[in-house]
């Protein structure tokens, strides 16, 4: 099979515990997601789905399990309820509408 | 009848059924680039050695109309034959009946011919090439792979189980292949999914192409599926014929053994591969081929997680299993795949009695917020447990760096290893000069006058005083300080005084691994 050509010294570095080795980087490791506080503010999606049907409207007061939305995902009808008393600050989907994993549902204020 | 028109009988029903899903299917297949199922087998296979079976299986199917269908074969072709005179029991999925779907009777020759090659203990080799299951059949399909996977299970660490894609895999079928020992594909053919683009594109909105989902180089490069990555299928044979010669036919016997041939030194200049600074890369397949017969190396699983090498080669004509850290690739850390790729390979070299040398040249694990995530805890427990729980001969060769838990995983004399070696310039130590002289020293350069003049000292001592092999020598967990070019010589005794090993573990049904 056709081979990188590995013979050349890489040029980048890889820091293990304050020694800067000479070393190839893998796309996996430069690719990789870098880490972030979750903010409490923002409901992501879990899982991949369609939303059948939203309950809220921004500017609404909502209380800690109070339903949210009703989000369909591998045949199942998930209802997603509110983790924390608040007031809806933007719903950024519809109903109807699919969506991915992670994707940012709603924010509050 | 008489006998003669008898025979004339069979040889038509037999040239009917040789047809498989007839002109039209065959040029479709051709089409795709590639072979039909039994042309695959016949070039794998040593010449005239196949013998088929289960050529006149039909199937059992009413619904739908199957009734009225023929399918020649059910969609599979099994049978006996040899690689280089190694016995071998084979399956092609013919992807021209019917798309090659699993029906019950496709799935009972599958299984009947996985019997057979247990019972004879011998190695499977299964060439998938189907569109899944036959949805007519309904549960029936299912059953079908439920049996195989079971088989595969049952004869895993038995005899060698070898898959081959050879065209799509996709859904439950998936799994047949994932339990088996090797995977081989063949880019732009190869396809291996759980759920396929369109189920991705309902559902998510997402478009894949089959190839970007999970074509050959998606499973060699990005998941770790798949240890043999090739061209074409013709490669792809080569590459089969080859692992063949490097294993034994079941678990209780030896690998065939070959002339023992010097390595080319040439070429491979043992002592000028590894650079004296421990932060200087090289590849470490240099060293293994420095030291093995002919300077062979067969690597397995080279585009995934190259920052552990692994692979065959042999030593006095006897097949060795090598595992190593590449400083080429990511300083040669251990990660969460490179831990899985080791371990995995490591059992396989234990169920079949393949003796493993390990070079270490490694700075610890690989720090970050999507390893710990990742599991890397329970992943890197792997290579622990492999090593540890190995019984055959287990030898180390430190060459160069082997800092803190990196250092223990990579069977050291802990893990009890039979025989550790350690070049003249290996540094066994807890972490890199660096890190221990900024903890250690921490008080001493904040206070100095030139702090940083301090820590230069202070790093140097800590070099002179542990990044070196005798530290761990003078306690006896390195054997035998050696030269580069006594390693080959060393190794080869190694292996000989190692030929009778008995390391009898505690009776158990079966340990609990990291999985």
């Amino acid at each position: 099979m056709a081979k990188e050509e590995k013979k050349e010294t890489p040029k980048t570095c890889l820091n293990i515990d304050g020694e800067k080795y000479k070393t190839l980087l893998t796309s996996k490791y430069t690719d990789r997601k870098k880490w972030e506080e979750p903010n409490p503010k923002q409901f992501y999606s879990q899982i991949p789905g369609t939303v059948l049907k939203i309950y809220v409207k921004e500017g609404q007061k909502v209380k800690e399990g109070e339903l949210m939305m009703v989000l369909e995902a591998m045949k199942m009808k998930n209802k997603i309820r509110f983790s924390a008393d608040g007031v809806v600050k933007k719903v950024h989907v519809d109903e109807g509408q699919k969506i991915p994993k992670d994707f940012l549902m709603i924010e509050m204020e | 009848m008489s006998l003669q028109r008898k025979i004339l009988e069979l040889q038509k029903k037999r040239e009917k059924v040789l047809q498989g899903g007839g002109e039209k299917a065959i040029e479709k297949q051709v089409a795709m680039g590639k072979m039909t199922a039994r042309e695959r087998i016949i070039t794998l296979l040593d010449e005239d050695s196949f013998h088929e079976y289960d050529l006149f299986v039909e199937h059992e199917a009413r619904d739908f109309n199957m009734d009225k269908k023929t399918l020649h074969g059910d969609g599979v072709i099994i049978g006996t034959g040899t690689i280089y005179g190694a016995p071998i029991c084979i399956y092609a999925q013919d992807f021209t009946v019917a798309g090659g779907s699993l029906g019950l009777m496709h799935a009972r020759k599958i299984t009947k011919i996985m019997d057979h090659a247990m019972k004879m203990r011998v190695p499977i080799i299964g060439i998938n090439d189907s569109g899944g299951a036959r949805i007519q059949e309904g549960v029936n399909s299912l059953a079908g792979y439920g049996e195989i996977f079971y088989r595969n299970t049952t004869a895993s660490g038995v005899i060698p189980q070898i898959s081959v894609i050879l065209g799509p895999c996709a859904g439950g079928a998936v799994y047949s292949p994932a339990l088996t020992d090797f995977v081989f594909v063949v880019d732009k053919i190869s396809k291996m999914f759980i759920t396929g683009p369109e189920v991705i594109k309902t559902v998510l909105g997402e478009e894949i192409s089959m190839e970007a989902l999970g074509g050959a180089r998606v499973h060699s490069e990005k998941t770790g599926n798949a240890h043999f990555y090739a061209e074409s299928e013709i490669e792809c044979f080569d590459q089969i014929k080859k692992l063949i010669t490097y294993i034994p036919w079941n678990n209780s016997k030896k690998a065939q053994s070959f002339e023992s041939k010097e390595p080319k030194i040439d070429q491979f200049k043992i002592d000028e591969i590894v650079p004296g600074d421990a932060k200087e890369p090289y590849d470490v397949r240099d060293v293994v081929r420095a030291i093995t017969d002919d300077s062979d190396f067969f690597e397995i699983q080279e585009l995934w997680a190259s920052n552990i090498v692994i692979g065959f080669g042999r030593l006095d004509g006897q097949t060795v299993g090598f595992v190593c850290n590449q400083p080429l690739v990511l300083a040669g850390v251990l990660d969460v795949d490179s831990s899985d790729k080791a371990a995995r390979f490591i059992r396989y070299c234990d169920a079949f009695d393949i003796p493993i040398v390990t070079l270490v040249d490694l700075p610890g694990y690989l720090p970050g917020v999507d390893q710990e995530h990742a599991g890397v805890i329970r992943h890197g427990a792997k290579i622990l447990y492999a090593y540890s729980e190995a019984t055959v001969p287990k030898i180390t060769v430190i060459l160069r760096k082997a800092y803190g838990g990196g250092y223990i995983a990579m069977n050291s004399r802990h893990l009890n290893a039979d025989f550790v070696f350690a070049w003249p310039g290996a540094e066994i130590a807890v972490m890199g000069p660096e890190g221990a002289a900024n903890i250690i020293f921490r008080k001493e350069i904040m206070e100095a006058e030139d702090p940083e003049q301090m820590r230069k000292q202070k790093v140097n001592e800590y070099k002179e005083k542990f990044a070196n092999p005798y530290v761990a020598a003078a306690k006896g967990y390195v054997d035998s300080v050696i030269e580069p070019k006594e390693t080959r010589k060393l190794l080869l005794h190694a292996i000989e005084v190692s030929m009778n090993k008995v390391d009898k573990k505690p009776n158990k049904k079966h340990g609990i691994p990291p999985f």
